[in-house]
Protein backbone atom coordinates (compact mmCIF):
# COMPACT_ATOMS: atom_id res chain seq x y z
CA UNK A 1 0.00 0.00 0.00
CA UNK A 2 0.85 3.39 -0.33
CA UNK A 3 2.77 5.31 2.37
CA UNK A 4 1.11 8.40 2.11
CA UNK A 5 -1.95 7.39 3.75
CA UNK A 6 -0.95 6.62 6.91
CA UNK A 7 1.25 9.62 7.61
CA UNK A 8 -1.43 12.00 6.05
CA UNK A 9 -3.93 9.98 9.08
CA UNK A 10 -1.36 10.74 11.53
CA UNK A 11 -0.99 15.11 10.00
CA UNK A 12 -4.92 15.33 10.70
CA UNK A 13 -4.82 13.96 13.86
CA UNK A 14 -2.18 16.07 15.09
CA UNK A 15 -4.12 18.76 13.30
CA UNK A 16 -7.16 18.03 15.22
CA UNK A 17 -5.85 17.43 18.41
CA UNK A 18 -3.97 20.63 18.00
CA UNK A 19 -7.34 22.64 17.56
CA UNK A 20 -8.84 20.78 20.89
CA UNK A 21 -5.63 22.65 22.74
CA UNK A 22 -5.61 25.71 21.43
CA UNK A 23 -9.67 25.77 21.40
CA UNK A 24 -11.12 23.91 24.71
CA UNK A 25 -11.63 25.75 28.20
CA UNK A 26 -12.60 22.14 29.59
CA UNK A 27 -8.97 21.15 31.06
CA UNK A 28 -10.76 17.26 30.73
CA UNK A 29 -11.03 18.32 26.96
CA UNK A 30 -7.75 20.05 26.51
CA UNK A 31 -6.05 16.80 27.38
CA UNK A 32 -8.40 14.72 24.84
CA UNK A 33 -6.57 16.50 22.26
CA UNK A 34 -3.09 15.59 23.68
CA UNK A 35 -4.10 11.74 23.65
CA UNK A 36 -4.63 13.05 19.71
CA UNK A 37 -1.62 14.36 19.00
CA UNK A 38 0.27 11.59 20.44
CA UNK A 39 -1.31 8.93 18.63
CA UNK A 40 -0.79 10.95 15.32
CA UNK A 41 2.76 10.26 16.63
CA UNK A 42 2.17 6.23 17.34
CA UNK A 43 0.59 6.86 13.50
CA UNK A 44 3.74 7.66 12.16
CA UNK A 45 5.89 5.24 14.12
CA UNK A 46 4.08 2.60 13.15
CA UNK A 47 4.08 3.99 9.64
CA UNK A 48 7.98 4.08 9.61
CA UNK A 49 7.84 0.37 11.05
CA UNK A 50 6.09 -1.04 8.34
CA UNK A 51 7.14 0.34 5.58
CA UNK A 52 11.11 0.45 6.72
CA UNK A 53 11.35 -1.81 9.23
CA UNK A 54 15.06 -2.06 10.88
CA UNK A 55 16.44 -4.89 13.06
CA UNK A 56 16.17 -3.17 16.32
CA UNK A 57 12.24 -2.89 15.73
CA UNK A 58 12.02 0.83 17.00
CA UNK A 59 8.96 1.48 15.40
CA UNK A 60 6.67 -0.65 16.91
CA UNK A 61 8.68 -0.62 20.29
CA UNK A 62 8.61 3.13 20.54
CA UNK A 63 4.91 3.21 19.82
CA UNK A 64 4.43 1.13 22.66
CA UNK A 65 6.71 3.66 25.00
CA UNK A 66 4.69 6.60 23.66
CA UNK A 67 1.65 4.82 24.73
CA UNK A 68 2.85 4.04 28.47
CA UNK A 69 3.92 7.23 28.86
CA UNK A 70 0.90 8.48 27.60
CA UNK A 71 -0.82 6.73 30.19
CA UNK A 72 1.36 7.83 33.08
CA UNK A 73 0.89 11.59 32.16
CA UNK A 74 -3.01 11.14 31.43
CA UNK A 75 -3.12 9.79 34.63
CA UNK A 76 -1.33 12.55 36.54
CA UNK A 77 -2.87 14.86 34.25
CA UNK A 78 -6.35 13.87 35.39
CA UNK A 79 -5.68 14.15 38.73
CA UNK A 80 -4.19 17.23 38.81
CA UNK A 81 -7.43 18.65 37.26
CA UNK A 82 -9.17 16.14 40.29
CA UNK A 83 -7.44 18.49 42.83
CA UNK A 84 -7.83 21.87 40.93
CA UNK A 85 -11.17 21.29 41.19
CA UNK A 86 -11.78 20.28 44.74
CA UNK A 87 -9.50 23.63 45.70
CA UNK A 88 -11.93 25.71 42.73
CA UNK A 89 -14.88 24.53 41.95
CA UNK A 90 -14.02 23.81 38.25
CA UNK A 91 -11.57 23.33 35.82
CA UNK A 92 -12.25 26.31 33.52
CA UNK A 93 -8.63 27.11 31.78
CA UNK A 94 -9.52 30.86 30.77
CA UNK A 95 -11.42 32.03 33.80
CA UNK A 96 -10.74 35.62 33.76
CA UNK A 97 -12.75 35.72 30.25
CA UNK A 98 -16.27 36.96 30.07
CA UNK A 99 -19.01 34.03 29.70
CA UNK A 100 -20.69 35.05 26.40
CA UNK B 1 -5.28 0.89 -5.17
CA UNK B 2 -4.77 -2.35 -3.07
CA UNK B 3 -7.43 -3.83 -0.78
CA UNK B 4 -5.09 -2.61 2.12
CA UNK B 5 -5.23 0.43 0.64
CA UNK B 6 -9.41 0.91 0.73
CA UNK B 7 -9.36 -0.74 4.38
CA UNK B 8 -6.65 1.99 5.57
CA UNK B 9 -9.05 4.10 3.57
CA UNK B 10 -12.31 2.90 5.08
CA UNK B 11 -10.87 2.75 9.03
CA UNK B 12 -8.65 6.16 8.43
CA UNK B 13 -12.07 8.22 7.12
CA UNK B 14 -13.70 6.70 10.36
CA UNK B 15 -10.78 8.13 12.14
CA UNK B 16 -11.04 11.40 10.98
CA UNK B 17 -14.48 12.06 11.18
CA UNK B 18 -14.37 10.69 14.97
CA UNK B 19 -11.28 13.18 15.81
CA UNK B 20 -13.02 15.59 14.42
CA UNK B 21 -15.92 15.11 16.48
CA UNK B 22 -14.00 14.43 19.92
CA UNK B 23 -12.75 18.08 19.40
CA UNK B 24 -15.45 19.72 18.61
CA UNK B 25 -18.36 17.83 20.56
CA UNK B 26 -19.93 20.61 22.71
CA UNK B 27 -21.21 17.91 25.08
CA UNK B 28 -18.28 16.96 27.15
CA UNK B 29 -19.55 13.00 27.58
CA UNK B 30 -19.97 12.98 23.97
CA UNK B 31 -16.15 13.84 23.09
CA UNK B 32 -14.91 11.35 25.55
CA UNK B 33 -17.35 9.08 23.66
CA UNK B 34 -15.98 10.12 20.35
CA UNK B 35 -12.37 9.74 21.40
CA UNK B 36 -13.32 5.78 22.71
CA UNK B 37 -14.23 5.82 18.62
CA UNK B 38 -11.13 7.62 17.53
CA UNK B 39 -8.27 5.30 19.71
CA UNK B 40 -10.21 2.18 19.15
CA UNK B 41 -10.25 2.86 14.92
CA UNK B 42 -6.39 3.72 15.34
CA UNK B 43 -5.93 0.50 17.03
CA UNK B 44 -8.11 -1.02 13.48
CA UNK B 45 -5.47 1.29 11.49
CA UNK B 46 -2.25 -0.35 13.31
CA UNK B 47 -4.36 -3.77 12.39
CA UNK B 48 -4.01 -3.02 8.49
CA UNK B 49 -0.34 -2.04 8.76
CA UNK B 50 0.35 -5.28 10.15
CA UNK B 51 1.39 -4.21 13.62
CA UNK B 52 -1.10 -6.28 15.87
CA UNK B 53 0.67 -6.36 18.87
CA UNK B 54 0.60 -2.66 18.98
CA UNK B 55 -3.22 -2.39 18.07
CA UNK B 56 -3.64 -5.11 21.02
CA UNK B 57 -1.87 -2.61 23.34
CA UNK B 58 -3.48 0.83 22.02
CA UNK B 59 -6.69 -1.27 22.63
CA UNK B 60 -6.00 -2.40 26.55
CA UNK B 61 -4.03 0.80 27.65
CA UNK B 62 -5.96 3.63 25.56
CA UNK B 63 -9.78 1.76 25.07
CA UNK B 64 -9.40 0.07 28.48
CA UNK B 65 -7.54 2.32 30.80
CA UNK B 66 -6.95 6.33 29.70
CA UNK B 67 -10.62 6.90 28.55
CA UNK B 68 -12.02 5.26 31.94
CA UNK B 69 -10.07 7.43 33.70
CA UNK B 70 -11.16 10.25 31.72
CA UNK B 71 -14.34 9.49 32.10
CA UNK B 72 -14.22 9.37 35.72
CA UNK B 73 -12.67 12.80 36.02
CA UNK B 74 -15.56 14.39 33.85
CA UNK B 75 -17.87 12.47 36.22
CA UNK B 76 -16.17 14.29 39.27
CA UNK B 77 -15.70 17.65 37.76
CA UNK B 78 -18.93 19.39 36.61
CA UNK B 79 -18.90 20.37 33.58
CA UNK B 80 -22.43 21.59 32.34
CA UNK B 81 -24.74 23.30 33.90
CA UNK B 82 -26.20 26.98 35.34
CA UNK B 83 -23.30 29.21 36.02
CA UNK B 84 -20.82 26.75 34.52
CA UNK B 85 -18.11 28.14 31.90
CA UNK B 86 -18.74 26.98 28.49
CA UNK B 87 -16.24 24.05 27.27
CA UNK B 88 -14.99 26.26 24.55
CA UNK B 89 -13.01 29.57 23.86
CA UNK B 90 -15.22 32.74 22.54
CA UNK B 91 -15.79 32.19 18.50
CA UNK B 92 -12.98 34.27 17.04
CA UNK B 93 -10.65 32.59 18.88
CA UNK B 94 -12.10 28.98 17.80
CA UNK B 95 -11.95 30.32 14.33
CA UNK B 96 -8.12 31.11 14.84
CA UNK B 97 -7.20 27.75 16.07
CA UNK B 98 -9.32 26.06 13.20
CA UNK B 99 -6.75 28.28 11.10
CA UNK B 100 -3.43 27.35 12.64
CA UNK B 101 -4.48 23.29 13.28
CA UNK B 102 -5.35 23.81 9.21
CA UNK B 103 -2.10 25.14 8.54
CA UNK B 104 -0.25 22.88 10.92
CA UNK B 105 -2.48 19.55 8.77
CA UNK B 106 -1.46 21.27 5.62
CA UNK B 107 2.31 21.78 6.79
CA UNK B 108 2.19 18.14 8.13
CA UNK B 109 0.56 16.44 5.44
CA UNK B 110 2.82 17.88 3.01
CA UNK B 111 6.48 17.26 4.42
CA UNK B 112 5.79 13.83 5.39
CA UNK B 113 4.10 12.91 1.87
CA UNK B 114 6.72 14.74 0.27
CA UNK B 115 9.21 12.50 2.00
CA UNK B 116 7.57 9.32 1.77
CA UNK B 117 5.88 9.36 -1.65
CA UNK B 118 2.77 8.11 -3.02
CA UNK B 119 4.21 5.03 -4.61
CA UNK B 120 3.14 1.28 -3.71
CA UNK B 121 5.32 -0.23 -1.23
CA UNK B 122 5.31 -3.21 0.75
CA UNK B 123 4.23 -3.83 4.10
CA UNK B 124 6.69 -5.86 5.92
CA UNK B 125 6.49 -4.10 9.17
CA UNK B 126 8.60 -6.21 12.78
CA UNK B 127 7.27 -9.59 13.85
CA UNK B 128 5.56 -10.11 16.86
CA UNK B 129 8.51 -12.59 18.41
CA UNK B 130 11.05 -9.91 16.93
CA UNK B 131 9.18 -7.15 19.01
CA UNK B 132 9.62 -9.14 22.40
CA UNK B 133 13.22 -9.90 21.64
CA UNK B 134 14.33 -6.68 21.15
CA UNK B 135 11.73 -4.91 23.57
CA UNK B 136 13.95 -7.55 26.64
CA UNK B 137 17.41 -6.65 24.41
CA UNK B 138 18.10 -3.69 22.70
CA UNK B 139 15.24 -1.70 24.57
CA UNK B 140 15.45 -3.12 28.02
CA UNK B 141 16.86 0.05 30.04
CA UNK B 142 14.09 2.11 28.75
CA UNK B 143 11.16 -0.44 28.66
CA UNK B 144 12.53 -1.28 32.79
CA UNK B 145 12.86 2.71 33.58
CA UNK B 146 9.46 3.36 32.14
CA UNK B 147 7.91 0.65 34.68
CA UNK B 148 9.70 2.79 37.36
CA UNK B 149 8.11 5.93 35.51
CA UNK B 150 4.48 4.46 35.34
CA UNK B 151 4.80 3.43 39.42
CA UNK B 152 5.95 6.93 40.30
CA UNK B 153 3.09 8.34 38.07
CA UNK B 154 0.11 6.31 39.57
CA UNK B 155 1.29 6.79 42.60
CA UNK B 156 1.73 10.58 42.61
CA UNK B 157 -1.71 10.66 41.01
CA UNK B 158 -3.29 9.11 44.25
CA UNK B 159 -0.91 11.50 46.38
CA UNK B 160 -2.15 14.34 43.87
CA UNK B 161 -5.50 13.60 44.23
CA UNK B 162 -5.87 13.01 47.57
CA UNK B 163 -4.70 16.77 48.29
CA UNK B 164 -1.25 15.85 49.43
CA UNK B 165 0.75 18.91 50.72
CA UNK B 166 -2.30 20.40 52.31
CA UNK B 167 -1.66 20.34 56.17
CA UNK B 168 -3.87 20.73 58.84
CA UNK B 169 -4.14 24.31 59.72
CA UNK B 170 -4.66 25.34 55.69
CA UNK B 171 -8.18 22.67 56.15
CA UNK B 172 -10.20 25.43 57.48
CA UNK B 173 -9.44 26.92 54.60
CA UNK B 174 -10.06 24.61 52.24
CA UNK B 175 -13.37 23.71 53.45
CA UNK B 176 -14.54 27.40 52.82
CA UNK B 177 -13.53 26.95 49.39
CA UNK B 178 -14.95 24.18 49.03
CA UNK B 179 -18.35 26.00 50.94
CA UNK B 180 -17.66 29.17 48.30
CA UNK B 181 -17.63 26.37 45.37
CA UNK B 182 -20.61 24.44 46.51
CA UNK B 183 -22.69 27.89 46.35
CA UNK B 184 -21.55 28.76 42.84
Amino acid sequence: MTPALPVLLASVLVGAGCYAVLARRHAVLMVIGVELILAGAGMVLIAADAFEPDRYASGAVLTMFVITIAAAEVVLALAVFVALYRARGHVDLQPDEAIE
Amino acid sequence: MTLRDGAFLAIGGLTCLSAVLAVTSRRVLHAALWLVVTLGSVAGCYLVLGAELVALVQLLVYVGGVVVVLLFALMLTRAEGPGVAPVNTSRRRRALAAVVSAALTALLGWALVSLVGWEQRAVGGSSNADIGTQIFDTWVWPFELLALLLLLALVAAIAVARGAGVTEDTGADRTSDDADADAR
